[in-house]
């Protein structure tokens, strides 16, 4: 199952360490807090991603499956 | 727009403006249909108007199959029209084939400053709206009911809460009904924000999922819905999908409540088919006073369009679809020749940016600057590619908050760099203008934007 990244924009405070593990899908904006790429992340990155969301401290990055938006 | 400025029409039916001759036109009023002048209509006299409520089955439990109103909605094509405009059967059917006893949530918290319409059904038409939340209520499977109303609209309030206990014991009612008064600040009305409110809760959005059709009041699915969009609903189950496509578009069936506001001899709530051109709303209402310098439709987080592209404009989505605008909460406002865009533009953004919830940090920040470069550039004191500036942030923004608020404004901003570009260089270039001074025809509440109020729950039974 291919998985996406996402970011809680509520709990995210903008601490940056997403960006600086995930290079490859992550950049932050003007104000630090995190741009993310919601393509479906390819296997080679799922570790690195699995550790930027673990590291992330206040658990504002998930991994999520794709889900069919209903509203 | 102050509540007395309110004046409601029901205009006679437009002519269609693409359709067969030959087809068998609907006619309007629907909604409107019987308004009475002053007060709300009470109940016996709505169901003289409209006739009885249809009895659907009550659907019970998963396996007892679909409800036929829901298919018939699906026929019909209805859309909601608190502004996002998506398909009314697909929400009832993603609450109706959840497990648990849902909860229906009537949203008439009608957070945007320029829209009445909500209110307006709320505080002269209450049964029409009640018995589409009755209907939808048994079509979802749900035997509670949550009426939210803006605490700032005290008739819709006192209206709805009498409209409640007349209907006690009607054949079909809702068991448990409660009416909540809701804050009146521009997200309260979004879908998680007003189940947040309900939780006991500020009226702010939530991050999802859990979507609130899985997870919303008290951890039961529960359905938002418009109150006009279940006025609409009262309809279709009463007349069936084929006489609610008489009017309207193929895409864009039935009628609709817009708010017509700003430069025009009456202003008000007025009903109309989608389709329906702007020129016709506008000698429904009296005329045009002077030729408009622009149009602000959908909302404030909706498109303006330039007054010199007016000529021909239809009011739906497929038609305003060309100048990237859509018809969201119905809102139409005229700007006057003589106010200023660019004036309008930077308070109105200011606004929209001080009504962020606070919670998300794009938000937070992306439209306090956004709304800093405008107002910069509306005084002289913008720097150069402060326009460029604001599209790169306004495209920073998107779908970046918890709900779509950033959004909303960032299209609107953006509509504005397109509508007014002329006005923009002037102003970056010499500084504010004439028309600058004079006082703002856009409505800007002075609602605060409200925390940590729990909700007041008038229960009626």
């Amino acid at each position: 199952m291919s998985q996406r990244l996402r970011v809680n924009p509520i709990t995210c405070e903008a601490h940056g360490m997403c960006a600086e593990l995930l290079p490859e899908r992550i950049s932050l904006d003007d104000w630090g807090y995190p741009i993310v790429d919601q393509e479906p992340l390819p296997p080679e990155l799922l570790d690195h991603a699995r550790r930027a969301a673990q590291a992330c401290p206040t658990f504002a990055l998930l991994l999520a499956r794709p889900r069919e938006r209903v509203s | 727009m102050s509540e007395e400025t309110l004046l409601i029409d029901s205009p006679a039916a437009w002519e269609s403006e693409a359709g067969d001759p030959f087809q068998p036109h609907g006619t309007l009023p629907r909604l409107l249909a019987g308004i009475p002048a002053q007060g709300a209509m009470g109940l016996d006299e709505h169901l003289a108007v409209h006739g009885d409520v249809p009895a659907y089955p009550r659907r019970r439990g998963r396996r007892a199959g679909e409800s036929p109103l829901i298919e018939q909605i699906a026929q019909a094509g209805l859309r909601g029209h608190g502004g996002a405009g998506f398909p009314t059967a697909t929400k009832l059917r993603a609450v109706a084939d959840s497990r648990k006893r849902a909860i229906l949530v009537v949203n008439a918290s009608e957070g945007e400053p320029a829209s009445l319409k909500d209110r307006t059904l709320m505080q002269t038409l209450p049964h029409l709206v009640l018995d589409g939340a009755q209907l939808a209520a048994q079509a979802v499977g749900a035997d509670e009911l949550i009426v939210c109303v803006c605490e700032s609209a005290e008739a819709s309030v006192e209206h709805t809460a009498l409209a409640l206990a007349e209907r006690r014991g009607l054949p079909g009612d809702t068991t448990h009904t409660h009416l909540s008064a809701v804050p009146g600040h521009y997200v309260a009305g979004q879908e998680s924000a007003l189940v947040n409110h309900c939780n006991g809760g500020p009226a702010i959005p939530t991050f999802t999922p859990p979507m609130v059709f899985q997870q919303g009041v008290r951890r039961r699915p529960t359905l938002v819905a418009n109150a006009e969009t279940l006025a609409h609903v009262a309809l279709i189950a009463r007349h069936g999908p084929e006489w609610f496509r008489q009017l309207g578009t193929p895409s864009q069936p039935g009628s609709a409540l817009v708010t017509l506001s700003g430069a025009v001899a009456n202003p008000g709530v007025y009903e109309i088919e989608h389709g329906a051109s702007l020129h016709s709303l506008i000698d429904a209402a009296g005329g045009a006073l002077g030729d408009p310098r622009a149009l602000l439709v959908g909302g404030y987080g909706g498109s303006w369009i330039a007054g010199h592209l007016l000529r021909g404009v239809a009011l739906s989505d497929e038609h305003l679809a060309p100048h990237a605008a859509s018809l969201g909460a119905g809102v139409v406002l005229l700007l006057s020749a003589d106010a200023c865009p660019v004036a309008e533009t930077a308070r109105v953004t200011r606004w929209l940016a001080d009504q962020s919830a606070g919670q998300c940090g794009p938000c937070v920040h992306g439209l306090d600057s956004i709304a800093a470069s405008v107002q910069e550039i509306a005084g002289g004191l913008a720097q150069a590619n402060a326009t460029q500036r604001i599209a790169r942030l306004a495209a920073l923004v998107r779908r970046r908050g918890a709900c779509g608020h950033p959004d909303g404004v960032a299209r609107m901003v953006t509509s504005a760099l397109d509508a007014f570009a002329p006005e923009l260089a002037d102003h970056a270039r010499h500084g504010p203008c004439e028309d600058c001074a004079r006082p703002a025809q856009l409505p800007l509440p002075g609602r605060g934007h409200t925390s940590g109020t729990s909700p007041e729950l008038v229960s009626l039974r």
